[in-house]
């Protein structure tokens, strides 16, 4: 794109403020809702409603003590470290097989591997319910869970890992073959290192989205509930709202603390790597 | 030149992964073909049974008969006649609501979306990693969390009630806020903002800018330029986001059963009480098999409108 004098002087100016402030408003309206948990959280109201009254950290507390929903967040954690890595392996593979080889009817194959992220997810779960009850008939369990969470974080891995492993010079991969090394010691020495971004992006974004996915558990949770089930059970009743809220901050906090590190280490070119 | 060839060692140390390996064809191993469809299968595998053998079941369950635990397996067409049956209307206005709903949600997050992209693409030039990541965070954050929070905001007790409330605007709280379609739309279309904000982003960051100038010094005024140059080339980023968020919107369960009240109650609620408290798997399975051939349709026009217009426009 060539810039003549005039166009790059325009490139480089400021933002109008009429278009400021409507950025501004759009970012404060994509944000607004979810920033009232932790304004909430802390009021000392069983409601959540306006004049705030007292600060209080009592429904934090309540949280730490409650058996139930610890139970509910160590089964998460659980579902979501095994998901995220499993996914994370899986699209691996598919991301090296479509940035270093030609893939035959490679559309087809993309098209299947994002499948899991188009098809409704009502459709999803209504499918896995029948194939583990009526067919395979085994019990529901977090391992049911964790099955389908594989199946919607695989998208997401492959995506990640195609745009890093596109985004380096992978000539780096070649001089190693020519160096004498063969394929398993390339993809161990050279590979691996530089996709590890990645490879961390994708782990922490397989963990987010199986955490915090609340349908296909819904369908297939046993007696064990995840923390979005918890939390579903908790939004039914008025009494229980601020705990939900408290629960909402926390899991708001660690979210947007592992999303802006990811993306940071997304936007990183591989360039600064080396 | 593909890297298999190069990566095949000439006299290179003879592993164990490699003895195994030429059991195989040379002609095999060499092929970027068998090596790449080796990378994918365990993910394609995996899909394929998770995905593809549970539909099947699915549609499968469709057509048994309800029969008590224990009893012989029996197939029969009865679901899907109860589905277009004098009485099943119920399923079929549910069936159009939940196609209606997605409908005005697309159209608005399209309508709100694209304004901020083009922000976004066009006029921002300083901190635009800060813009972009800023964008991105609720794209991540959990779907559950920010469909419940809009029940803090519109809630009896709510953040929109008791602030008109202690303005001294109401007295007694605004009922029509909760448990209405209008509800729905609202708090699925805030939803899939961002599931829109950012493909329409990418595709007009994508536009080549000279485009815009030659339309320019062809003397076309900036509304012009819009009409008849960014739009367009931004159409495929609108008609994937749409696509996305139609279906997905669909079959959300979510939001129409913390804010549809009677009138706004999608097709999910049906399939989750028929599944649930009705205990009628085999009815339920025909109301999703339904859902899906509905949305199948839908997208398949919708694409074959895209593809006629792309025609029209390059014989033009």
């Amino acid at each position: 794109m060539s810039a003549t004098p005039m166009s790059a002087t325009v490139r480089r100016s400021r933002l109008p403020l009429i278009l400021s402030l409507i950025l501004a408003f759009y970012v404060l309206v994509l944000y607004g809702p979810v920033v009232l948990l932790p304004v909430f959280s802390f009021n000392d109201n069983i409601y959540a409603v306006f004049p705030l009254t007292q600060f209080t950290t009592k429904w934090y507390q309540e949280l730490t003590g409650n058996q139930a929903m610890l139970f509910a967040l160590w089964a998460s954690i659980k579902i979501a470290m095994a998901s995220a890595i499993i996914a994370t392996i899986l699209g691996f593979l598919v991301a090296k097989a479509m940035t270093r080889y030609r893939v035959p009817a490679k559309n087809f194959f993309y098209g299947i591997f994002m499948l899991p992220l188009i098809l409704p997810t009502i459709i999803k779960g209504a499918s896995l319910l029948s194939f583990f009850r009526q067919y395979l008939d085994v019990p529901l369990s977090l391992w049911t869970i964790g099955a389908a969470h594989v199946t919607v974080t695989i998208p997401f891995a492959m995506l990640i890992l195609i745009a890093r492993l596109e985004s380096f010079d992978r000539s780096l991969e070649e001089a190693s073959a020519d160096l004498g090394m063969n394929a398993w010691e390339t993809a161990w020495r050279i590979t691996l290192p530089l996709a590890m971004p990645g490879i961390i992006a994708s782990l922490l974004l397989c963990f987010i989205v199986s955490f915090d996915e609340f349908m296909l558990a819904f369908f297939l949770s046993g007696s064990q509930p995840t923390l979005p089930i918890y939390m579903f059970g908790l939004l039914r009743f008025p009494e229980s709202m601020p705990m939900m809220l408290a629960l909402g901050s926390c899991i708001l906090f660690f979210s947007i603390i592992a999303v802006t590190i990811t993306e940071m280490l997304r936007l990183k070119r591989s360039e600064a790597l080396l | 030149m593909t890297s298999a060839k190069v990566m095949a060692r000439p006299g290179g140390r003879p592993t164990r992964l490699a003895r195994l390996s030429d059991i195989l064809p040379p002609q095999w191993r060499r092929s970027d073909a068998f090596i790449s469809l080796l990378l994918m299968a365990p993910a394609f595998l995996f899909i394929a049974v998770m995905l593809f053998a549970s539909v099947s079941t699915l549609v499968l369950v469709s057509f048994r008969e309800l029969t008590d635990p224990g009893a012989p397996v029996a197939y029969t067409l009865s679901n899907y006649l109860a589905l277009f049956s004098p009485e099943g209307d119920i399923y079929r206005a549910l069936l159009l609501r939940s196609l209606w709903i997605p409908l005005l949600t697309t159209v608005a997050v399209i309508l709100v979306a694209y304004p901020f992209a083009y922000i976004l693409a066009f006029h921002v030039h300083r901190y635009k990693a800060v813009w972009l990541i800023l964008v991105t965070i609720p794209f991540w954050i959990s779907y559950f969390l920010r469909v419940a929070s809009w029940k803090v905001i519109l809630g009896e007790n709510g953040v929109v009630n008791s602030f008109l409330a202690w303005l001294g605007v109401i007295d007694h709280p605004l009922e029509f806020l909760l448990y209405n379609m209008g509800a729905v739309v609202i708090v699925l279309t805030h939803s899939w903002l961002v599931f829109a904000i950012l493909p329409i982003y990418v595709s007009l960051e994508k536009i080549d800018r000279s485009f815009l100038e030659a339309a320019k010094d062809l003397g076309d005024g900036s509304m012009q330029v819009f009409l008849r140059v960014t739009l367009p080339l931004s159409l495929p980023g609108v008609f994937s986001s749409a696509i996305l968020i139609f279906v997905r919107a669909a079959g959300d369960y979510v939001t129409p059963s913390l804010f549809g009240g009677i009138s706004g109650t999608m097709i999910g609620n049906l399939i989750v009480s028929l599944f649930t408290a009705e205990d009628n798997a085999p009815m339920a399975a025909a109301v999703s098999v339904f859902l899906m051939l509905a949305l199948v349709i839908v997208v398949c026009a919708v694409a074959l409108l895209y593809w006629l217009w792309k025609k029209w426009r390059a014989n033009l």
